[in-house]
């Protein structure tokens, strides 16, 4: 039997040699331990300690820029959030009694070693977090980057985050409704799994992850706990079980967690009647960080103390030590506080669902988290100091020194197709890129329907579900980033993804809402990344104060970089919007109704700096993103808004990555129907059909309400101009005086690249 | 009139199959896998997801459920129940419809919209629909592959038992593009694609799918009459 390192151990020999630094500590960090303390940590408390104070679970090198979020959310702003940062998602109200919980996470670094199980397991942990706040789970929604298309690798890793997040996805039963697929080569070693979920709960039912009630009992409820995902704590068990015969094969077992998604669709149905009978306190989900990260949380969020014998916790494996069982990450477990009184109501609805629960612990009033093994005291910390006190650095911040230069390199020096022939190439040749191709390929590996809420799904520019099936409430969502727009300016790149998301959300007809975010970026310790990581937080901070909608939440991935390169700078954003009734909703393709007027919104400048043309025609990354307007950004949403509650817009599309051109031609192969496009005279017809002005969404307006729309335009100052007309006959997209497209034509150019790369 | 819904653990489109139900006026019964007791339900739908995690085989536990002793009995004395997608594959599996689903044709979980040929318009969920018409329902899932013996095929479609197929494509390589069948006696239906999915054009591709849940109840109405 190995001898465990207990507190009353940790007292006699106090200058024990402690791995700490292969834990990911530092000197300093881990002197603080023990300052803390007032000894040496045990080895369970070093392995809660590590992996609570690591990056990924303490936000150390972000936390100190969160200070934007605070100083731009004002009280009207405030006033819809019913949780913000820090809780375990976000939670806004959307009226009529319903509150809404959505969040991205990021599962970046598993997905690359492993993809499907990297994938599925982050689709499984941002569920659970939003259940966690009492709701119900109902969509997801999943922004990817891969590398590029045609790279060898992509072949590996794309098609196993698809089936992961498939398999785990449609398993539980909740419909995928949208998301992003990118390509890039900065990810070529450092793909971006992030993973969307939004749940709605009547306001009432809100849960907060807290310990409170001493004599109230913690349960540990869902699957085992295995050596699965221990990470870095394997360090640990190598040192302790170095005569172990177990000790090899231990080591073997995987860092990436394992998903079983059928534990988790049971999970959640066991949840959801643990919250109709009114039987948990407080609850809380296990993640990143398992067991040391659940009740340090609960603990320090509570009454202040916590005691837990960890000797009870169900295990998968033989032999694991403490250490193991508090850093374990087995996926599809949970938390819960529950009153001595209901103890016995909790256990009978997880009998019921076959989910196995165990009491575990209590809540004290000592303000200590204290854990024992066997009756022996292996952990004894203040728990905010391992939840919420961890270090936090002001990493050296630098604007790179080639910035400039790469601002500098002006995209209107390339070369520009002129005569008609080149601009029918230059067409064929962009919705043929694999970033402006049809995703079909991988949506159609998501269920989208199930729960049968789903209004608006992928290739739409939003989400939405119905939320209320009385009222027809619903929300909308979309996530957005350009990184290559962040990389020549992080401030407007990351505030043209809060647009596009905002504006994505209101060309369903949703009000745009809340937003939240997943900032994924490169290693904190280069001073240049940094400062694009500031530029972006005060990019959106201020944006989203603009526009009037509150950050409510998000995640930071840092050290996405092969080598010393990292990738472009990706903050995803992410929008909610709500719609009254869902029937109202705004569809993308055309066709709809007899007889519309396409109509353009917005202002199209000559802006190519980062755009889709450049870098599929030339390989260029140069210049200046397109200009941010979020003052018209928000005019524009009030007319899409406006125009969806009269009744007044038939269709509607937003105008981004490739331009006017690639809206177009999603347009009519979206609606099955042919449309005739006239080109304003005075403006470049290469520059209407591919320019990626921001601020810009392509409406289809009955001929009954053309005049009553554009006279709304007109009124409230938003530049429109008719496009064209749909042609329902022609069966073709005819742009005047350049060509002519047979749908079939744009459809195979469109639809053959994905399936030609990854069948 | 009273559909019974049933939910095993790992059922995922039970609230849809109840919302289809409700459509129709019918009141949407549910009914517990562990439970044997078909509380005087007039017909039964077995809905999709992944019963019991399908890490076995499609519907290979679920047969064994204590509700499907009482389906299969109740379904032999001529009460109508229609399997959707792993409902199918559990009645497969628990012997009133034959064959079995295999891995799609290429081997992915596949969604999409899709048409169906009504081949039969006799059995208990398929009287309001015309002989040979189109409907467009969604279809989602991996195993959908349908298969039988060349004997046991033939026998389907000399019994004219093949009451949906694929048209316009087929989107998992099912063996004569079937896509649903029946039992001789034409009250059990089992199929893969999701018509309680089609129930509004809001929510689904079409309206399609309501004239299953609209012909049951014509079909539990003439066995009161008769």
């Amino acid at each position: 039997m190995t001898e465990i390192d207990t507190v009353e151990k940790a007292a006699t020999d106090p200058e024990r040699p402690q791995p700490y630094a292969e834990l990911g500590l530092k000197d300093d960090e881990y002197a603080h331990i023990r300052e803390i303390l007032g000894r040496r940590p045990t080895e369970a408390e070093l392995a809660m300690y590590s992996v609570m104070w690591s990056e990924h679970c303490s936000y150390k090198s972000s936390k100190v820029h969160w200070k934007h979020w605070k100083a731009n959310t004002t009280p009207e702003m405030q006033a819809k959030m019913l949780a913000g940062v820090g809780e375990n998602a976000g939670v806004v109200d959307i009226g009529d009694g319903w509150a809404v919980s959505f969040k991205v996470e990021s599962h970046n670094h598993p997905s690359y070693v492993e993809p499907y199980q990297g994938a599925a397991t982050g689709v499984g942990g941002i569920v659970r977090d939003i259940i966690a706040m009492g709701a119900r789970p109902l969509a997801v929604m999943d922004p990817l980057r891969f590398g590029a298309a045609d790279h060898p690798d992509t072949k590996r890793v794309l098609p196993g985050v698809v089936a992961g997040i498939g398999g785990y996805g449609n398993c539980l039963g909740l419909p995928n409704i949208g998301g992003e697929v990118v390509f890039d080569p900065s990810y070529q070693g450092n793909p971006l799994v992030n993973a969307m979920c939004i749940g709605a709960m009547r306001t009432e039912d809100l849960h907060v992850a807290k310990a409170s009630g001493v004599g109230n009992k913690v349960i540990l409820f869902g699957a085992r706990t295995g050596l699965d995902g221990i990470g870095g704590v394997s360090v640990l068990a190598s040192e302790t079980f170095s005569d172990d015969e177990d000790a090899a094969s231990r080591k073997k077992l995987p860092s990436v967690q394992v998903g079983d998604p059928f534990t988790e669709k049971v999970l959640i149905e066991c949840c959801m009647e643990l919250f109709a009978q009114r039987l948990v306190v407080g609850i809380q989900d296990l993640g990143g960080a398992g067991l040391s990260c659940a009740t340090s949380e609960l603990a320090s969020a509570g009454d202040g103390g916590m005691h837990v014998e960890l000797d009870k916790v169900p295990l998968r494996a033989g032999g694991m030590t403490p250490a193991e069982i508090l850093s374990s990450e087995s996926q599809e477990r949970m938390c819960a506080v529950v009153r001595p009184e209901d103890v016995e109501a909790f256990m009978a609805v997880c009998k019921k669902w076959d989910v196995l629960a165990t009491e575990i612990g209590e809540v004290t009033d000592t303000g200590r988290l204290v854990i024992t093994w066997h009756g022996e005291t292996v952990v004894d910390v203040p728990p905010r100091t391992v939840a919420h006190e961890g270090p936090e650095y002001h990493r050296p911040i630098a604007r790179p020194a080639d910035q400039d230069e790469l601002q500098a390199d002006d995209p209107a020096n390339l070369p520009r197709p002129s005569t008609p022939e080149e601009l029918r190439e230059t067409l064929l040749q962009l919705i043929s890129s694999p970033n402006l191709a049809s995703k079909e390929w991988v949506t159609s590996q998501y269920d989208r329907y199930v729960r049968g809420n789903t209004v608006l799904a992928q290739p739409s520019d939003g989400g939405m579900i119905r939320i209320d099936e009385e009222t027809g409430r619903g929300v909308a969502a979309s996530t957005d980033c350009n990184g290559r727009y962040v990389k020549l300016d992080p401030y407007v790149g990351t505030q043209l993804a809060l647009a596009e998301a905002y504006r994505n959300v209101a060309t369903t007809g949703a009000t745009p809402l809340a937003v939240t975010n997943c900032l994924n970026f490169g290693s904190p310790e280069d001073p240049g990344v940094m400062w694009q990581f500031e530029q972006a937080v005060k990019g959106l901070a201020e944006g989203c104060r603009e526009l009037g909608i509150p950050v409510t939440g998000g995640n930071v991935s840092f050290y996405n970089q092969t080598g010393s390169t990292a990738i472009l700078p990706t903050p995803v954003v992410g929008v909610l919007g709500v719609i009254d009734d869902v029937r109202r909703r705004i569809p993308t393709g055309i066709g709809a109704e007899a007889g519309e007027t396409l109509i353009l919104l917005g202002e199209t400048r000559d802006e190519f700096g980062g755009s889709e043309w450049a870098h599929v025609v030339h390989g260029h990354l140069g210049g200046r993103p397109p200009q941010v307007d979020l003052a018209r950004e928000k005019l524009l949403a009030e007319i899409l808004v406006a125009g969806s509650r009269d009744g007044l817009l038939s269709a509607a599309h937003d105008l981004s990555e490739g331009g006017l051109a690639q809206a177009l031609v999603e347009t009519v192969l979206i609606g099955q129907t042919g449309a005739r496009i006239i080109l304003d005279e005075d403006q470049d017809p290469f520059v209407q059909l591919f320019s990626e002005s921001a601020g810009r969404v392509l409406v289809a307006v009955p001929r009954t309400e053309e005049l009553r729309f554009t006279e709304m335009c007109t009124a409230r100052g938003l530049p429109w101009r008719r496009t064209g007309v749909v042609d329902p006959e022609s069966g073709e997209l005819e742009i005047q005086d350049v060509a002519t497209f047979p749908l079939e034509e744009l459809r195979q150019a469109w639809e053959g690249t994905l399936p030609a790369l990854f069948d | 009139m009273k559909i019974g819904v049933i939910t095993f653990p790992g059922t995922l489109d039970d609230v849809d199959a109840a919302r289809a139900a409700r459509a129709v006026g019918a009141e949407a019964v549910s009914l517990w896998h562990a439970d044997d007791d078909l509380r005087g339900v007039d017909a039964v739908v077995v809905p999709g997801g992944f019963s019991y995690g399908d890490y076995l085989r499609a519907g290979a536990i679920a047969r064994f459920a204590p509700v499907m002793q009482s389906v299969v009995d109740a379904a032999r004395g001529g009460m109508p129940v229609l399997g959707i997608c792993n409902g199918f594959q559990i009645l497969c599996e628990a012997g009133l419809l034959p064959g079995v689903m295999l891995r799609n044709v290429g081997l992915h979980f596949v969604c999409k919209d899709q048409w169906l040929r009504v081949e039969n318009t006799e059995t208990a969920w398929t009287t309001r629909f015309d002989t040979g018409a189109d409907i467009l329902i969604p279809v989602k899932n991996i195993d959908g592959r349908y298969t039988a013996s060349a004997e046991t095929v033939r026998e389907l479609e000399a019994e004219g038992r093949v009451v949906f197929r694929y048209v316009d494509g087929n989107p998992n390589g099912s063996i004569n593009d079937i896509a649903g069948i029946c039992s001789a006696n034409r009250r059990v239906v089992g199929l893969m694609p999701h018509p309680e999915h089609a129930i509004d054009a809001l929510t689904g591709p079409s309206d399609d799918g309501l004239g299953v849940f609209y012909s049951v109840l014509d079909a539990t109405r003439s066995l009161v009459t008769a």
